[in-house]
């Protein structure tokens, strides 16, 4: 069993889900092999927070990054994406409970969520829970129907798509 | 999750396959048209026409909306489904923001490791 672990170091990756939990509310939850005390180091400090927070997977450069991780202390974060507007994403931390919980604001747009991270320890792991709750029900609805940060655009490429494959289906 | 959008671009393709249905789609990308209409310029039956329209709203290629007595086709997807792509790839995001967390956090425990045996020693 460790054998194949070894040999194949994607199966002991972690999974992450996300949800809609209610008509409010977004949910994330992921494991990590670690005491919560080092899972929260990870997330408070900002020289470590920055060297995960814009992963080059997504495309996304952390063009600047500060976090004053205290109750009442901001944050800001700014990411470039080749050929878009550099994209900024601030706010509050209302709650900051040592290697537990994390509360902030986000502050970007009238509507944003207030999004409380809880680590759970359980025999050396933590279970992290990141709940994005909206003000209302239309605030959510209006993220998920991609009106915001250019995800309509993603949906008119593909529609175009779909279609394009459409026409192919035609010629064959 | 991901089965579910799945599923959706399984039922896209089988939308897809149908010339007639192929020609509503280009049809709507020019403008939005009720089911009348689209009938009429595909001269199929009513019936028939609608029968097209449901294939490619299951798909979450077209969606429907009736303002009094007229049902008016238009491109796009539908809500579920472009909630749907949302939490997927909000899920994307978050899994490779994650895995590099890990290797952060797996550094850390190194770290800690190797400074709790010097402090032993």
């Amino acid at each position: 069993m460790d054998e194949r672990r070894e040999t194949n170091p994607t199966r002991m990756k972690s999974c992450t889900t996300v949800e809609r939990k209610s008509e409010r509310e977004i949910v994330v939850t992921r494991t990590f092999n670690a005491p919560a005390r080092i899972v929260f180091e990870a997330w408070t400090k900002v020289d470590l927070l920055k060297r995960w927070w814009a992963p080059k997977s997504t495309g996304l450069t952390l063009l600047s990054c500060k976090a004053d991780v205290r109750v009442g202390g901001s944050y800001r974060f700014e990411f470039g994406q080749e050929g878009s507007k550099p994209m900024a994403f601030f706010g509050r931390y209302i709650e900051v409970t040592p290697h537990s919980r994390l509360v902030w604001t986000n502050d970007e747009s009238a509507d944003g969520a207030v999004t409380t991270v809880t680590f759970e320890e359980k025999g050396g792991k933590t279970l992290l829970v990141m709940h994005d709750i909206y003000p209302s029900k239309e605030a959510l609805d209006a993220v998920l129907a991609g009106m915001e940060g250019g995800m309509a655009e993603t949906f008119e490429q593909l529609d175009e798509l779909l279609v394009t494959l459409g026409a192919s289906v035609g010629r064959s | 999750m991901v089965q579910y959008v799945r599923d959706r671009f399984d039922a896209s393709f089988a939308a897809l396959s149908d010339a007639t249905r192929r020609g509503v789609l280009e049809q709507l990308g020019r403008a939005d048209a009720s089911i009348t209409d689209l009938a009429e310029k595909f001269h199929m039956t009513l019936t028939g026409m609608k029968k097209h329209v449901g294939v490619l709203e299951q798909a979450g290629l077209v969606t429907t909306e009736k303002v009094g007595r007229v049902r008016t086709c238009k491109l796009g997807l539908s809500k579920l489904t472009e909630e749907a792509a949302w939490i997927e790839r909000y899920r994307q995001l978050w899994d490779a923001r994650f895995d590099e967390l890990d290797k952060v956090v797996e550094e850390l425990k190194r770290k800690e490791k190797v400074h709790g045996r010097k402090k032993r020693d």
